[in-house]
């Protein structure tokens, strides 16, 4: 089995690192998308109580509906490639990044933002001094749990034809080819791993921050 | 003769460097109504939770009921002294009957034992068993279930009764009510020793056949209240003391 | 859509209770196990938090990959599966159980300890009933989460409703795709549904009126 892998590597590792590009620009791009819906969505869940219910409900539903079912629905629809991948896991980071945003900004004592009014901050400077820096902690494991669940669901995108490691394993399982299986899961695996540990650790230096300040 | 129930010998405390207590020395006989005063971080709270091990003493020795603590097993000792803190202390997944039984649980007292002393019990404390029993805690009010909380502390029918700071979470009017229950609960039951800490200076006056005036982890005073009045030991007791005068001198330029 | 339910529905229903006794099986073992570890690390704080970090790792692990890489160990289907399902129910369930159980009220432990209860009682009889509404939170939410992703165990020969999804996509057609996941929804429905029956009957009233 390891020559096995090690021969994969001298042989076709420019197809290797062609299925972790692809599964790192999946991964990113719905990334970015789906915080540049979250954020405000979650922002202004945060303030109103309708968006909030909507959000929560959404994400419940969400939840309980397979990743499997969201990837693969939309290829009758679109057909396959890497846009319907895309739809799909922003689809699936949304949850957890408006709900961990609405929950950051609600975590913020209403004590210190009355302080802030009283000091004579506007609205934008009390988001951006107040709010944001307190909430960031927050928002961040919302932006860790939707990187996990985006970097898991881009295994599945090779069923759609959107590439990445997880073909690696659908090859391997299709020809029984033990050595490929095992390339693709632990490269997935370390790759969810690294950037569970990256986030863990922006995470731990912003809080490391804030306390530093006071 | 009177014998000494609680006594303790050269009892200090420490947390790391922090002194709580500091050589500590009373005895308390059978039957006494003794309070406990002193602010927050006077070591009062501490000094009773040493009676029923919860709290282990860094130096000295106490003496229960004749037993050294050190030789007690702390868990059997928990099921004879009874146990009364803040409202809090009822379990809220339990009912009133359930939260009663809990110690004769623990002893394995048969079933109609058990019922009998629930009834017992909250009769003693002026509350309905037939109406109450069912109940759970979050369903009384605050006097009530302190009420149920004392006599959670009764029902194994312990030589030692502990208080800690039991009514500050009730407001003044249903406070007395309570205070006036208690005192008239220790006059039934005469041969049992009530420890009762406060922070409370006239629920310290009222209650105690003796008051331990506690300030800093340091015995100021230990005496009856009559004794305290007219021959306040130190400065801090006249302190104290003089409190109380002057709620009366407020209360007589308003009338 | 009506019509294939129709010509397959003795199929639909066994893949529906395949997928059913796959995530029961190891929300079951999860949980037996979950309750252990906590009766025997609850004291030792660092212990706990290493063993939640642990399978904080695992539950990180794409399923997809989860699965392919017990294959040389145990092999093609249902086992694997569960095996697969229950380490991600094992992470859920500790960490919903262990909050629950420390956000306990330190006064109730303390005047349960002035009542003279020994550490196993205060555990099963304060920390552990106080906790339900947190480890039945905890149970649905592992639920959920193994009824979706158990969908993806149909790659490993392990049946259950993502076989229907897979026929779908090899096949092009919309209805067999949205059976599976009308099918997988519904059945988590129910599940959570006889849950909050059970929790009903298990938590105290007292809990629930404060």
């Amino acid at each position: 089995m390891l020559a096995q892998i090690i021969r994969y590597f001298q042989t076709s590792s420019a197809e290797y690192w062609g299925y972790v590009g692809q599964h790192l620009f999946l991964s990113l791009t719905s990334l970015i998308i789906a915080m540049l819906i979250a954020f405000p969505l979650g922002y202004l869940g945060s303030r109103n109580n309708a968006v909030a219910a909507f959000c929560q409900t959404f994400s419940q539903l969400l939840r309980i509906i397979p990743s499997l079912a969201l990837l693969f629905i939309l290829i009758p629809i679109m057909g396959a490639g890497v846009i319907p991948a895309l739809i799909a896991l922003v689809v699936l980071a949304l949850p957890p990044l408006v709900v961990n945003t609405i929950l950051g900004f609600n975590e913020v004592s209403p004590v210190l933002k009355e302080v802030g009014l009283s000091l004579g901050m506007d609205q934008r400077q009390l988001l951006k001094q107040i709010s944001l820096p307190l909430a960031l902690p927050y928002i961040l494991n919302g932006v860790k749990l939707a990187l996990v669940e985006i970097i898991s669901s881009a295994t599945l995108a090779t069923y759609i034809g959107a590439g990445g490691l997880g073909t690696l394993i659908f090859t391997g399982l299709g020809l029984y080819k033990m050595q490929y299986v095992v390339i693709g899961a632990v490269s997935v695996a370390l790759l969810s791993l690294l950037s569970m540990f990256l986030m863990d650790w922006v995470i731990r230096k912003v809080r490391e921050d804030d306390q530093s300040n006071y | 003769m009177t014998k000494a129930i609680i006594k303790f010998e050269h009892v200090a405390k420490k947390y790391g460097k922090n002194e709580i207590i500091s050589d500590l020395n009373f005895e308390i006989n059978q039957g006494e109504f003794v309070t406990v005063l002193g602010s927050s971080g006077s070591g009062k709270t501490t000094t009773l939770k040493m009676i029923n091990g919860l709290e282990k003493p860094t130096k000295g020795k106490i003496t229960i009921n004749g037993n050294d603590l050190n030789d007690t097993n702390l868990v059997d000792l928990c099921r004879h002294i009874g146990y009364v803190v803040q409202s809090i202390g009822l379990f809220p997944h339990m009912t009133i009957a359930q939260n009663i039984a809990v110690t004769p649980n623990l002893l394995n007292w048969d079933k109609e034992k058990i019922n009998k002393t629930v009834d017992d019990m909250l009769n003693q404390v002026g509350l309905d068993p037939k109406e109450y029993s069912g109940r759970y805690p979050a369903q009384l009010s605050g006097g009530q279930q302190q009420r149920v909380g004392v006599a959670r502390a009764l029902s194994t029918n312990p030589p030692i009764m502990l208080f800690d700071e039991p009514f500050s979470a009730l407001d003044a009017i249903i406070r007395q009510d309570v205070q006036q229950e208690v005192k008239e609960l220790h006059q039934n039951l005469s041969d049992k020793t009530f420890f009762f800490v406060t922070h409370d200076i006239n629920e310290a006056l009222f209650l105690g056949d003796r008051v331990m005036i506690m300030n800093k982890g340091k015995i100021e005073q230990f005496d009856t209240p009559e004794k305290l009045v007219a021959q306040p030991a130190t400065d801090y007791v006249a302190q104290l003391l003089g409190t109380v005068r002057q709620n009366r001198a407020l209360w007589e330029q308003f009338k | 859509m009506i019509k294939y339910w129709q010509d397959n529905s003795a199929r639909m229903m066994q893949l529906t209770i395949e997928h059913a006794r796959m995530v029961l099986i190891a929300l079951f073992i999860a949980f037996l196990v979950a309750i252990v570890l906590i009766a025997v690390f609850l004291r030792k704080k660092n212990w706990m938090n290493s063993l939640i970090y642990f399978f904080s790792l695992l539950y990180s692990v794409p399923s997809y990959a989860f699965f392919a890489l017990l294959i040389p160990i145990t092999g093609l289907g249902e086992t694997t599966a569960i095996i697969v399902l229950a380490f991600y129910n094992e992470y859920v369930l500790l960490r919903t159980l262990i909050t629950g159980i420390r956000e306990v009220d330190p006064n109730y432990i303390e005047v349960a300890r002035g009542m003279g209860m020994t550490q196993e009682e205060i555990f099963t009889k304060v920390q552990l009933p106080l906790s339900m509404p947190a480890i039945f939170s905890g149970l649905q939410v592992a639920l959920a989460s193994t009824m979706a992703i158990a969908t993806i165990a149909s790659t490993i020969s392990a049946g259950g409703l993502g076989d229907l999804m897979f026929e779908g996509l090899q096949t092009g057609r919309v209805v067999p795709i949205l059976w599976g996941t009308i099918l997988t929804v519904a059945l988590t429905l129910v599940c959570i549904v006889i849950l909050k029956l059970i929790e009903n009957l298990v938590i105290s009233d007292g809990l629930e009126k404060s």
